[in-house]
């Protein structure tokens, strides 16, 4: 019988009422008495010189507040960048200035070149049509190895070139690497691209800034996923504005896969901007705006080399990548590549020798920071890729190539600097095997070769590091924050709770899993918990939600803040009973002393906390409210196996997914329906990388893909019917580290799915006699058709 | 979007009328129109809508030939033109639903966008446009890319379909935005073999000349083995060179004819 309450109950969600009734309150939804609009005119080319800005006849047109250009933050700081990188030299990266509003040079199509705050939206549109702006466009840099080269056009004049660092990881490992690469018995060598992407929440960006002339407090409206970041990174990095006398409000975001978190111009701008203007202002971005402001996502070239012995065992792995990082470094760009990539190339292998080589370059187009997986995604594609691409070249089978080299004894510590704390790499492949039918694969085949198609099946096994992170650690490896979380349980004289957590949902679900736990710990209904989340004038100094760490950090500082409260409950419950208090015992909501019929329930105790008549006052302040913060002392290693089975027309080069099955281990689960919508989620936008999106910018510069006519989101009916689509979590070996055993689940549908899909088409492009060695993301019809026709 | 007038007049007539004015432009469904005033790209001073002119719209039948008002949406003809199914299933694969209940056949036509549907039903069926002051033969009417024979503030109040014997529509779809990355409409009819192309051409919706010659002396997929158009002329894109869509031509004229039967 599943549980209808607390941990492992498939809750439904409850936020899912207001945002499916359109009650949500998002951020466009907000709207400042008085308030004024702003209108970003943005930068058509991608690299050049402003030679003349002429905003006169623009700021005498009807409706006009102010025009702000660059002249007007001279002196304001600019957008900073979170995570410093240190280069295999020594050297720290190359970290350009990042200014709110072009400083004489714009270095991507998008920049921003002025603003104008109006009356009206419509006002201000037409007045940023009067402003007269000459650019002398200079060459763009937008290939990666080109802008590389000597003599390639600089982004920024200022740096020596486009370099922004050469990072090698783990350097002392090289020269093991490379012996044995010289000395393996056989070498499979991969060149690939990991395509850049736009993430395309379904909520644009959008950004309200208000000034209080009365107390000089500036308050922020925006869609962020982390609301308390933005305010230290703003506050003390950009305006200085004191963290006291600014709060940052990210109420209900829908949807943000990584490029919410980062600290954008817009949200400065209309900060600064309010504060200038004493009137609130406004920006909601268009679709066409995001395309060419959001932070996107992947870009890397990669060469990887995977080494074997006589017998098949990996004996080591090597990578050369280069990175873009656009033009400007985006908060967390210089991580994901490095921290985020690096640490996971020894995948779900006892690989002994491993070497990661990162190039970032600079190039004229939008800064590229974590998308979804941020990282995890391109090391492990490139990682099995190779290891399918070494099976077809030995003639073995890929599920065995991959076992025999599988580790199997835990804790592991890799060869790059990370421990796996647990693990079981064999029972999700026995389980995703078992999904998938793999024996009865050839019969399949032969029936969609009957009707003139290819068939094929691919497989993939891939480990990520989330519950981000160790603080200690992450500031040895260069990051500018600490990355614990915190919770507030507020108690009240009723027996209800609120939680006031750090963790920011846009969409995760949290208002339905966080009271699942509580519910759980104190054994009272989940509608008794409230949770608040998303300003920072009411939540504890949090970090936010990414690297799928809300409940592994977000949830564990919830359970320490609830045991803390649990604890004290106990002391008053003691006292009412007169026992002692360690004979008292919390079940469904009632303390009692053991081993007799004393009780009394939750809600008197919490009554007593705030009615302190009969209390013990000398020991115990009245009241309930605790507050903690939980720093983990490792990542937590979500693991899994994943299948695909596509067919592919070879008439017209379309792949369809026929099947699609997943087998993850996230430790312990809280809401298995949450679960499974996340990895749900996250495989549609693994698929629709694999098969459809893609980033493209001409050699000049410009977005071909700014829009749905060009840039291919994944629809509902790219992904295989539900009856051929199973997502399992039923292999769990829960976390050693934090106190619910949990791993975390947002990203690992986006870091399974695209390498299988990859490795479905490539099995099915070698077969009815076809032999295709290599096809790049997405594999467009297009694509595969040239593939298989050797064009 | 700027500033407009609009007018919503009842009769073609008074369509007709209010057209006159400077800058006036005509208004079907708008699912191109719109997005293009949203973003700016256009600035007509007076929007003349079409929706409210009772007499352009609806499906009907004159013998062998099915007519099909101006002003008749996607949604519509797709539900009511069963005479023709080859045209009724075009209509139902447009676009989404929302494109379909809004968007009309003639819309579609005056606009003329080298990947949408409707042009190569109009050309593979041999259709006439029908304007307020003419009638037009659907090969004279298509004059490439976004280009047709219809004059400033003309009309379209209806399309006559001959219904053919046999036909079929088979689109290839663009993966980003669904419209024809290669669209083929194959009929055999009273007027021969004919097979129209869209989404392919840098010239616009075309007659495939060979196929129909090779058809018409046996109208089956194998007469087409092999033969696909030359590429020279194909747009070239970030979904596809100008030989995909070349061959992609082939291939759907073979699945359009065996669709057909």
């Amino acid at each position: 019988m599943p549980k209808d309450q607390g941990i492992g109950a498939s809750t439904k969600r409850r936020e899912d009422v207001r945002f499916l009734t359109g009650a949500g309150n998002y951020t466009d939804d907000i709207n400042v008495h008085g308030q004024a609009y702003v209108h970003f005119l943005r930068s058509d080319v991608a690299h050049g010189t402003i030679t003349n800005l002429d905003t006169s006849d623009a700021a005498a047109m009807p409706g006009v507040v102010r025009i702000f250009t660059g002249a007007d933050f001279e002196g304001v700081g600019g957008l900073p960048c979170g995570w410093q990188v240190t280069d295999k030299h020594g050297e720290v990266m190359k970290e350009p200035a990042h200014p709110v509003i072009a400083q004489g040079k714009v270095r991507h199509v998008g920049e921003i070149v002025a603003a104008v705050v109006a009356d009206s939206l419509q006002e201000a549109r037409d007045a940023a049509e009067a402003i007269v702006v000459d650019i002398d466009e200079l060459p763009a840099v937008v290939d990666m190895k080109a802008a590389l080269e000597d003599g390639a056009t600089k982004v920024h004049d200022d740096l020596a070139d486009n370099l922004c660092y050469d990072w090698g990881f783990v350097e002392e490992n090289k020269g093991a690497v490379d012996e044995a690469i010289a000395n393996a018995a056989h070498v499979t060598t991969l060149e690939l691209v990991n395509n850049r992407l736009v993430a395309n929440p379904m909520e644009p960006r959008v950004a309200v800034g208000d000034f209080e002339r009365g107390t000089g407090n500036s308050t922020l409206y925006t869609t962020s996923q982390n609301p308390h970041v933005i305010r230290l990174l703003m506050g003390a990095f950009v305006l200085g504005i004191p963290e006291h006398k600014l709060r940052v409000v990210a109420p209900d975001v829908g949807g943000g896969f990584g490029t919410k978190i980062f600290h954008y111009a817009e949200e400065a701008f209309c900060t600064f901007a309010a504060k200038a203007c004493n009137r609130a202002v406004k920006w909601t971005s268009t679709r066409s705006e995001a395309f060419m402001s959001d932070a996107h996502g992947r870009d890397h070239v990669t060469k990887i080399e995977l080494a074997l012995d006589a017998d098949n065992n990996f004996t080591a792995v090597r990578t050369e990548t280069y990175a873009n990082m656009g033009a400007y470094l985006s908060t967390f760009a210089p991580s994901v590549p490095t921290w985020l990539h690096g640490t996971l190339m020894a995948g779900n292998y006892k690989t002994p020798n491993v070497y990661v080589n990162v190039k970032a370059v600079f190039t004229n187009t939008v800064p590229v920071d974590a998308y979804r997986g941020a990282g995890r995604p391109e090391a492990t594609y490139q990682l099995e890729r190779v290891i399918d691409k070494a099976a077809r070249e030995l003639g073995v089978d890929p599920v065995e190539l991959r076992r025999q080299n599988f580790i199997t004894e835990f804790p592991y510590a890799t060869p790059v600097a990370v421990e796996y704390d647990t693990g079981d790499y064999h029972a999700t492949m026995d389980k995703m095997l078992e999904l998938i039918d793999r024996d009865g694969f050839a019969a399949r085949r032969s029936e969609s070769e009957a009707k003139g198609k290819l068939r094929g099946l691919g497989i993939n096994c891939f480990i990520e590091a989330c519950g981000i992170a160790p603080s200690n650690l992450v500031g040895q490896l260069g990051a500018r924050a600490g990355l614990y979380e915190s919770a507030t349980v507020r108690v009240n004289a009723t027996g209800g709770l609120v939680v006031m957590t750090g963790s920011h949902s846009h969409g995760q679900g949290h208002e339905t899993a966080f009271p699942q736990v509580i519910s759980e710990m104190i054994g009272i209904p989940e509608d008794q918990v409230e949770i608040v989340h998303g300003d920072t004038a009411n939540a504890p100094m949090g970090m936010g939600t990414y690297g799928s760490r809300s409940l592994a950090v977000g949830g564990s500082a919830m359970v320490r803040a609830a045991e803390k409260i649990i604890n004290k409950t106990k002391k008053i419950a003691a006292h009412l009973l007169e026992a002692a208090e360690a004979d008292i015992e919390l079940k469904d909501g009632t303390f009692s002393v053991a081993g007799t019929d004393k009780s009394v329930a939750w809600g008197d105790v919490c009554l007593a906390a705030y009615v302190p008549h009969n209390y013990p006052l000398e020991d115990i302040e009245p009241g309930l409210e605790e507050t903690a913060f939980y720093d983990p002392s490792n990542f937590t290693y979500p693991a899994g196996a994943y299948a695909c089975e596509v067919e592919v027309d070879p008439e017209t080069g379309l792949t369809t997914i026929e099947k699609f099955v997943s087998a993850d281990d996230f430790g312990n689960v809280v809401n298995p329906m949450i679960v499974e919508g996340q990895v749900h989620g996250g495989i549609a936008q693994g698929i629709g990388q694999a098969l459809l999106e893609n980033c493209a910018y001409d050699e000049n510069g410009q977005l071909l893909s700014a829009s749905y006519m060009d840039y291919a989101m994944p629809r509902a009916f790219d992904l295989p019917p539900m009856e051929n689509y199973t997502v399992d979590h039923s292999c769990q070996t829960p976390c050693t580290h934090n106190p619910l055993g949990v791993k975390g689940c947002g990203e690992a549908g986006a870091i399974g799915s695209p390498p299988t899909v990859i490795n479905a088409i490539l099995d099915a492009l070698n077969s009815g006699g076809h032999k295709v060695d290599h096809i790049d993301m997405p594999a467009t019809p297009s694509r595969v058709w040239a593939a298989i026709n050797g064009q | 979007m700027y500033s407009f007038d609009i007018e919503r007049p009842g009769t073609v007539a008074d369509a007709v009328a209010a057209l006159g004015a400077e800058e006036a432009q005509a208004l079907g469904g708008g699912q191109t129109l719109i997005p293009t005033l949203k973003q700016r790209l256009a600035s007509p001073s007076k929007l003349v809508s079409l929706s409210g002119i009772a007499e352009i719209k609806g499906v009907s039948q004159e013998g062998d030939t099915l007519v099909i008002g101006g002003g008749t949406t996607h949604a519509t003809v797709a539900s009511e033109a069963g005479a023709y199914p080859a045209l009724a299933a075009l209509a139902g694969n447009i676009g989404d639903p929302a494109v379909r209940n809004r968007g009309t056949i003639g819309g579609s036509l005056a606009n003329n966008d080298p990947s949408a549907c409707y042009p190569a039903a109009a050309l593979g069926s041999g259709a006439t446009i029908v304007t307020n002051t003419r009638e037009i033969a659907a090969d004279d009417y298509f004059e490439g890319m976004f280009a047709t024979a219809l004059e400033e503030g003309e009309i379209i109040t209806a399309v006559k379909f001959p219904v053919p014997e046999k036909a079929a529509y088979m689109k290839f779809e663009q993966p980003a935005s669904r419209f024809a990355l290669v669209g083929v409409f194959v009929s055999q009819g009273a007027g021969g073999v004919r097979v129209a192309v869209t989404g392919a051409s840098e010239n616009g919706v075309f007659r495939w000349s060979e196929a129909e010659a090779a058809l018409s002396s046996n109208f089956s997929a194998d007469a087409l083995n092999g033969m696909s158009p030359s590429g020279d002329e194909m747009i070239s894109d970030l979904h596809g060179t100008g030989a995909y869509r070349a061959h992609l031509v082939g291939v759907m004229t073979r699945r359009a004819v065996t669709a057909a039967g």
